[in-house]
Formats: structure tokens, sequence, C-alpha cells
């Protein structure tokens, strides 16, 4: 954009064509007072502080709404403009609670700040009559309270709602002399559609909108986010051994700032009293403290029997990129097996299987950021909002910004809302829409022939089997009108750059790597990969399950997806660690289950993983567990799994370690200590150290995360060129090839990573889910994350506010479905499956199709893995978590 | 509730879905349901694609909404000055006795609300009332025994 000249009280200045006055005088440091400006929110002009004049214009105009032009002359101050400011400023204070030193605002306020500025007469406002009644706070919502008596009804929360957050919970309502901001029929914050992000709270500019707790932090430590795999950068307020707040870092690239409920609020389980404080042993049937020698002693004795093929290792995504690689170098060099894995085998071991074998690397392709600005965000399988709500924002921000959203969905998931198109298709029939999708848009010509013949391979092959998908055919087994099939399929290969983003709704079935296949075919048919904003985008659930699958959590591969059955591969780990390694491919984690069903694995270290609240058919795994010989566990609480141990280690937080996560976009960002550990806990890299010096094996004398992260990126060429020192502030994308690289925001932009370079198109047939709805057990069960829990809910649990906003499972149930079964909210039910019946609460929602019934797996109380279908994926070996037939009853 | 979605749909039928149309709409459902249910404000904002919060803001702000549902005959009685003059207290009160309601409350058989009202416009006739359309005025305790039947022995009322 060009630049302008302006005079701004005599003084010029240039600024760009396009500003508004307030942001060109803000900018050179002129201040003019503003209440309801923010500068991530359009204008609206309501507080009349930032009037000013113009040169030209008889009255005082808005400085926040008017652009400058060139020449023009703005004066900020004149007695005109300041008995306008100071009697507009007055009125405000009259129905403002005088409540200064008692304030968690005061000394941030913007009220405190304009008025030091204006000045008020306190004589004037002692004539002026208090027009507003006194309105109760609403203290319902569990983090935040909003004083209505201080609200000075700028706006800001209102617009952040909308613009940032497009939840719209709040509005003026009784606008008059009794305006206030309210939610629908003024109900409570509580019982509103608010999410609780606490972004409004943020941008509060008073003390009308205050978190609950407000002791202010004594330092601050920046780290990441430890929920889901979005990886948003968070300031971790600190005062004493605790964290009094979290805040969201502007600068991170991945959130901007903005975080959820969970992050922003959803810290209390790192002081809480239940944490493990000290190594466990059982003697009989009761935990015994130990110390940590005793335990020690006790694991290194125990665990040199079972070198080799009988020891398994569980890693966890939740541990930094540091701990997954000592683990995982401890299973391989130490117990000399390659039988570690880590829950992406539940979630997307499809992708990384998937994903290879058509463009040579199993990964988002592209950046979260470029979402915004993508022509089409074609969301498949994936309940953003309530899984990764930060990802979310910025598909809203892209549908502001005039993009088309295509939501697939058996569910009337959120985001709905925001589709231009939505796609109903039955549960498990993701392949034959996918495919119907390609086969419409060859129909309509629109597939890219120069991408398709200069950067793939397969595709004749391919053509071919489209044959089978004609639309009336996927319009039977999908249950979605071919019309509509036809209109998704000519916005997305016409509206580019078009971006894929998918999750478990795509990978948690028995042909979950098929439906990743088909998501890889559909991208490269209309050449949207390789370049900004388009892509296949796998939406990662754990915070660092990308890393740990970086690290070679995996039983196929050592860190940075080296094959362990390549001769080069295992002597470059062999002198690298200077010993001798296993060569033979271990087994996956839900073969690890069955093994130690069948006695072959008889000793198990399961580092913070809860699998019988994970894995399906858990009542099977509770079984199996009890047959290992020794069981050794490592987590920062006694979880539902822990119990099961014969040794318990306790680890430390994430607040209490130093380290990296990599996030969905393949960022490695930097964890950083913030608090000393709780008792006697320590970090799991440092507990593996610890295992492996006391059964005498080399190679773990590591004195820092930093030390063990100079390794990692020896070994791994896609780590090879980051360091601490370069991702000190913002993370680095991997691949990063070498020192001065800047890493790879979009991967595949010349040619893809497999051996010959170009991309694999596959053939694909439908095949049904394993279990499908019969006479005996009629419903469909389909499972699904709360925006308020997490996992096994062993973290957010143990947080009293995000049990305030959802304190039970629910099962979630059409009004049709209820109806027939005489249902209504509220009612307990048991829900049954070959497997297992567990019991909770109904809530009737259209939402649910009919004959399908949606739970989450957060509450131990309802362990929905129970009842869930173990039946896996030939190639991925995930199970089917999201189709399982059951029945339901009234109790 | 299938029943109240189905009248909705007939009642919204002649409107396009456009969020201009949010008052004719909120006024159409109140003159063919009598009030703005909540049930009926959040259908409203789906069929126009406006947020449930931005239909609240809007229709709490005009005095012609209602939230709560109103009886059969909506009684006004005048309380501007002609009226208050001629004893508009006195009739409130008589014709409170007679359907056994209070001002602002609506009987539970739905047959009457009884409001207070700034001023009808009506000052030659005072003391004067509306009940409805229709206006009643130079009211004497007889003229307001004659206008209202006697109140049934439930004197159950709805706020």
């Amino acid at each position: 954009m060009s630049d302008v000249n302006i005079i701004i009280d005599g003084i010029e200045f240039k600024t760009e064509a396009g500003k508004t006055i307030l942001d060109a005088a803000l900018e050179n440091n002129i201040y003019i007072p503003n209440l309801c400006h923010h500068p991530e929110l359009l204008p609206t002009g309501t507080c009349r502080m930032c009037l000013v004049e113009v040169e030209g214009i008889s009255s005082v105009v808005v400085a926040c709404k008017t652009i400058v032009r060139q020449g023009m002359s703005v004066l900020t101050e004149s007695p005109l403009i300041n008995s306008t400011r100071r009697a507009t400023l007055e009125l405000m204070h009259v129905n403002h609670k005088q409540d200064c030193t008692n304030c968690k605002k005061n000394g941030i306020c913007k009220l405190q700040e304009v008025t030091a500025f204006v000045g008020v007469n306190e004589n004037r406002l002692k004539l002026l009559r208090k027009t507003k009644p006194h309105v109760p706070p609403d203290n319902s919502n569990p983090f935040f309270n909003l004083e209505y008596d201080k609200c000075i009804l700028c706006g800001i929360c209102i617009r952040t709602c909308n613009e940032i957050q497009g939840v719209d919970a709040l509005q003026f309502a009784y606008r008059g002399y009794h305006t206030i901001v309210s939610p629908f029929l003024n109900q409570t914050i509580k019982d509103s559609v608010c999410e609780s992000c606490g972004e409004c709270v943020v941008r509060c500019p008073v003390g009308a909108l205050v978190p609950k707790l407000t002791s202010i932090p004594s330092r601050e430590v920046s780290s990441v986010c430890p929920y889901c795999g979005v990886g948003c950068g968070i300031l971790l307020g600190v005062r004493g051994d605790k964290i009094t707040n979290v805040t969201g870092i502007k600068e991170s690239p991945v959130n901007k700032g903005r975080l959820c409920v969970k992050g922003r609020y959803g810290y209390e389980w790192v002081n809480h009293s239940e944490r493990l404080k000290k190594p466990l042993i059982k003697k009989g049937e009761n935990f015994v403290e130990s110390s940590w020698d005793e335990a020690l002693t006790l694991i290194a004795k125990k665990l040199s029997k079972y070198k080799g093929e009988s020891f398994a290792t569980f890693s966890s995504a939740k541990c930094t990129n540091e701990d997954n690689y000592i683990i995982q170098k401890f299973t391989r060099a130490g117990m000399l097996t390659n039988n570690i894995d880590h829950c992406a085998r539940l979630c997307h071991a499809p992708s990384v299987a998937g994903l290879a074998q058509s463009f040579g690397s199993g990964a988002m392709t592209n950046t979260i950021d470029e979402l915004g600005k993508a022509g089409c965000i074609f969301a498949i399988g994936t309940n953003t909002t309530e899984s990764h709500p930060v990802i979310a924002l910025e598909v809203k921000s892209a549908k502001k910004n005039g993009s088309k959203i295509i939501v697939a969905n058996p569910r009337e998931i959120d985001l709905c809302k925001f589709a231009d198109i939505w796609l109903q298709h039955k549960p498990g029939t993701d392949v034959p829409l996918l495919m119907g999708i390609c086969k419409a848009i060859i129909n309509n010509r629109l597939e890219d022939k120069e991408f398709i013949n200069s950067r793939c391979e397969g595709y004749s092959e391919f053509k071919e089997t489209l044959k089978e998908y004609d639309l009336k055919n996927v319009e039977r087994i999908t249950g979605v009108p071919a019309g509509k099939i036809n209109e998704a399929a000519k916005v997305y290969a016409s509206m580019g750059p078009s971006s894929i983003i998918y999750a478990m709704g795509i990978t948690q079935h028995t042909h979950g790597t098929d439906n990743v296949l088909a998501i890889s075919n559909l991208a490269m048919l209309t050449g949207n990969i390789g370049k900004k904003s388009s892509g296949v985008n796998p939406l990662r659930g754990q915070n660092n399950v990308q890393g740990a699958c970086d690290m070679g959590a995996l039983p196929n591969f050592f860190p940075g997806y080296q094959k362990v059955s390549e001769e080069n591969v295992i002597k470059k780990f062999e002198n690298a660690w200077e010993c001798k390694l296993n060569n033979k491919t271990g087994i996956t984690l839900t073969e690890i289950i069955s093994a130690i069903d069948k006695k072959k694995v008889k000793a198990l270290y399961l580092v913070g993983e809860n699998s019988l609240l994970s894995e399906p058919d858990a009542n099977h795994v509770k079984e199996a567990l009890k047959k290992l010989e020794f069981f050794v566990a490592q987590d920062v609480f006694l979880s539902e799994t822990a119990c099961l141990a014969d040794v318990v280690l306790p680890a430390a937080s994430f607040a209490e370690k130093d380290g990296t996560f990599t996030n969905t976009e393949r960022r490695i960002q930097r964890v950083r200590k913030a608090l000393n550990p709780v008792g006697e806990s320590k970090p799991d890299w440092l507990i593996t150290c610890m295992i492996a010096q006391k059964m005498g094996v080399k190679g773990f004398e590591f004195s820092g995360a930093k030390e063990i992260f100079d390794e990692i990126s020896k070994l791994t060429p896609s780590y090879k060129g980051v360091t601490y020192e370069r991702i000190d502030k913002t993370g680095l994308q991997w691949p990063v090839y070498d020192k001065t690289h800047k890493g790879t925001p979009v991967l595949h932009k010349e040619k893809f990573l497999t051996s010959n370079g170009l991309g694999r198109f596959a053939k694909l047939n439908y095949r049904p889910p394993a279990e499908t709805p019969d006479k005996e057990y009629p419903l469909l069960l389909t499972t699904e994350r709360s925006l308020y829990h997490y996992h096994t809910g062993t973290m957010s649990r143990r947080v009293d506010g995000l049990n305030v906003l959802n304190r039970e499972e629910l099962v979630e149930i059409n009004p049709i479905d209820a109806e027939k079964y005489s249902m209504k909210d509220g009612d307990k039910v048991s829900v049954e499956s070959r497997r297992g019946r567990i019991n909770a609460v109904i809530k009737t929602t259209k939402k649910c199709p009919k004959g399908v019934i949606s739970m989450s797996f957060h509450f131990f109380e309802s362990p929905t893995n129970v009842i869930t279908n173990p039946a896996i994926d030939p190639v991925a070996k995930i199970p089917e978590l999201k189709v399982a037939a059951v029945r339901i009853k009234k109790i | 509730m299938l029943v109240m979605k189905e009248k909705l749909d007939i009642i919204l039928s002649s409107f396009s879905g456009e969020g201009r149309e949010l008052i004719p709409v909120l006024q159409k459902i109140q003159e063919e349901m009598g009030y703005l249910s909540p049930e009926a404000m959040l259908y409203a904002a789906e069929f126009l694609k406006i947020p449930p919060s931005n239909v609240f803001g809007v229709a709490s702000f005009y005095e012609q909404f209602r939230f709560s549902p109103v009886g059969k005959k909506i009684v006004m009685v005048c309380q501007g000055t002609a009226c208050h003059v001629k004893g508009a207290e006195k009739v409130m009160n008589e014709i409170s006795r007679h359907i056994g309601i209070k001002e602002g409350q609506t009987r539970e058989d739905m047959e009457y609300t009884l409001k207070g009202v700034a001023c009808i416009g009506c000052c030659a006739l005072a003391p004067c009332i509306t009940i409805n359309d229709d206006v009643h005025g130079r009211l004497t305790p007889k003229l307001i025994e004659k206008l209202f039947i006697k109140k049934p022995v439930n004197k159950k009322t709805n706020e």
C-alpha cells in the first residue's frame, strides 16, 4: 500500500494509506484516549473518547473509524474535544462502581488511564444522577466473573466473542437506560453457549470481566500448552511454587495469543494434592512409598531378566521429545527390543502409514496459520471446535475472509454452523464419499492434469477403480445426495487453494489407512498439495504426539522415521550408541496387549499412558495387564492403569522440566521449567536414564535436556538444523536440514518425499465397518471428545472448574430415538455392546443423527472403551473406536 | 415440540430467511403465538442465520415484544395525568378485584393480562382502559362489573 502524509497536532507524519487516524497516531506515539478500541477487533466508535477535529470538517470525528487522507490535518485536543470527552467520561463514571483499590484491574484499567489523561470534575460528578440500578454480578462461570456495575459498555467482549471466537455468546440487551451485556434470554454465562475461552476476559479494558483467580505472578516462563496437538505458546505465571495464571503468547505463530478454556484455565492439576511425590512399590495388595534407590534397584534387577522380545514399552505423547528419545533408546539399546509404541497407534497411525505411502511423509503438509487464507477448507472427520479449538479459530477466520467451508461429519458439529456445504455421511462410509468426490471432479473435468502428469504416478489405475463409485451408488452407501457431493467436488476443486483437515473420524476405523489414502488421492487429483494454504492436514491429538513419532517411539522406526529393518540404519545407530541392536521390527500397542495376554510379553514399562481408559475393549486390557510378571508405570498421577503396576515412579509435569514439544504442524517448540518438580518426582528422561544406568547400560549419562537434544539432532535428519538457541523464541518446522535452513512450512513443494519423488495414487475398495448395528445391538456408537476435558481426564478431571462445566459422561442421542426408548434428558441408562456394559446419563440432541449415539472417553465412571470395538486396521493396527454396535436400556 | 416446529414453519414460510427480516419475523411470531418463547426465538435465529444472543438483544429493546405468554384479553389501565386525577388507581383496584390478578399478572386460565400504562391518549374519556383494541372510557364501578365476567374459583396466577 502507498503512503500518505498527515499532520497530527502540527507535526507531519508518513503513514500507510487505509489506516485509521487512531492507528496512525498510536503508531507514532501520539496518545489519543480510547476505550472501545482493540487492535485485533473492528472499530465501532462507541466510546466517543477518540474524538478529534479534522481541518475542513465542521464537527468532531471519531479517530478509530476515520481513514487517513493525503494532507489531512488532525487536532487531538481542543476546547470542544476536551469538553465533549470530559462530559462523556463523567457519564461513564457515574455508572461505574468506584472501587479502584479493591478492583482486580487496578493499575491496568483503561478507564483509569483515560481518566488520568482527560480528567473528570468531582463536583460535577456529584450532581449527576446515577441512571442505572445495581445489577448483581454473574459469578456462574467457574473461571471468571462478570460485574455489571463496572461495565462501560464498550462492546469489546461482544466483538471478541463474535470476531475472534465465532461463538456469539454475548450481545447488548435491554438497550436504553438499562443496557447490559447479556447472553441469550439473559441466561447466566454458565448456562449460555459461552465456551469459557476467556478471550473476552483478556480484552476487557475495565474490571467488568475478571478471572476468579487473580494472584499476580512474580515471574513468567514461556512454554507450550500441555493439552492438545495445536501447541499454543503460553506464559506460565508463577508465584512461589504455584502456577498463578496462564497467558497466550501474542508473538507465537501458532496461536497468536489465543487460548481455549483448557489452555487458559486448566492448569490446577500441576499443583494438585494427588500428584505422585515418591516412588511406590506394591507389597501384597497395597502400594508402599519407597526411596528412589530401592525402586530403581528392584526395577534394574527385574528388568534384566526380560531383555529382548518378552519386554515392551508404552511411551508417551504427553512427554517431551527428549523423554521419548531416551525411552526408545533405553528400549532398543538397553532392553534389546523394538517393542515400543505409544498412543499414536490409537489416533494417527493410519496417517503415518497412509501419508507415507502417498507422499513419503506422515505429517501435516502445511501450517496452521495458512488455513486462514485458504480458498476452501474441507474438514472431514474432525470436530475441530471441541478437539483443536485454536485451529477451529483459523477455520472461522477463513470463513470471515470469504473462503468456502465444506464439513463432512455424521454429527452436526459446531463447524456445521460455518459450513457452506455439510455432507452428513453415515459413519464408516468415508472411502466411498471421498472417491465419489474424486469421481465428480473428473466428471466435471476439474482435475489438475498437469500436476497429475508431472508429479504423480498410478493415476490411470486409480481412475479405473473410480468406475465403481458412480454417484448414485455413492449416495446409496453414504446417504449423501449425489447433488451435494457434486457441489462439494466443484467447490473443493475450483475454489483453491483448498486445504483438507481431518482427525480421528478418518483414522479410527478398520479402514483408517484407506480413508487417509482416499484423502491423498483427492488432494493430488486437484493439485492441492505442495503449495501454501492447501495440503492434507491430519490434526494430531496429543501435545507431543508428532514428536513422539518423530523420536521413534514406534516399533518400526528409529528417530526420524529411519527403518529399524534397514541394515545401514542399524549400523548408524549401533555406531552412535556403541551397542548391538535388534533389527526385528517390534510389535504395535494393540499387538503388545494381545502378546501380554498370551504371556509372550512378560514385562511392561508404561510411561504416561492410561490404557485402561484409552484402549478399546478395556476389560480385556485389564485382564491382560494382570498377567504381567513385572509392570513399571511412570506418571504424574496414580492413573487407573498405574494401579495395576508393581512399581510406580513419580514423574515431573511439563511445567517442571525443560525440553521440546513438536506440534501438529511439525513445529519444534521449547518447553521450559517453571517450577521445581513436586516432591521427589523427576523428569521422565532422567528417570529412564537412572534405570538404564542402574542396569549398567552405557550412553545415558546426560546432564540435561539440551544435551539429549544435541544427540537427537545429530541422529535425526529432519531435526538436524535445530538447536535450543534457534528455537528460543519461535519454533522451527521440520525438516530443518542444516543450521542455516529456516525450516519447512510447506511440505512437498517441488517433489514428494517418496523414493522416486512422485506422489502415488491409491486404488481403494469400500469395506464396511467391522461391526454394524443389527437386531440385537440396533444402535451405532461413535466416540468423540469434549472441549472441557482431555482424553482419559488424568489432567482435566483434576481441574475443578472444568468439572463444573462438564461433570459427567453424557450419551448423546437423537430425540426421535430417545422417544422410541421412552427416555428423556437426565435419565440414567446402560449402554451395552458385545464386549461389556457401562452406565451413563442421556442427553437428547438433534446433532446426533437417528440410529447413532455418541460418547466421550474422559470419565472413568463411564469407561466408554469397555464397549468399543478392538477390531483393527490391517495396515496401521488402529482399532475401530468410531463404530460399534450397541443397545441401550433405562436403569 | 414438534407441533411447535410445524407451527413456526408455517409462520416463517412467508419470509426468505435474511437477517434484515428479524423484526417482522418477531412481530409475526408474536402475533401468531402471543409472545416470544425461547424456542421460537432460537428457531428464528436459526432461520435468519443470526446468533440467538442478537435476536434477544433486538427483542429486548422494543417495548412491543413480550417474553411470557399473555391472556386472551390484555387490559391496559391508563395512568396518565387525567386518568390519575379521575381515579385510575381505584379503577385498577376494582378490575383487579374482579378478575383476580394484580397489575402485571396473567390469569392462569389465560383469559386476562392486566397492565398499567402511561397514557393511552383518550384523556377526554378519563378514567379509561383498553381491552385489546377497544377503548372503554368514563368508567364507573358498575361499568367495570359489566365489562368483566366473574373471576373463577381457582385464584392461582402466572407472573
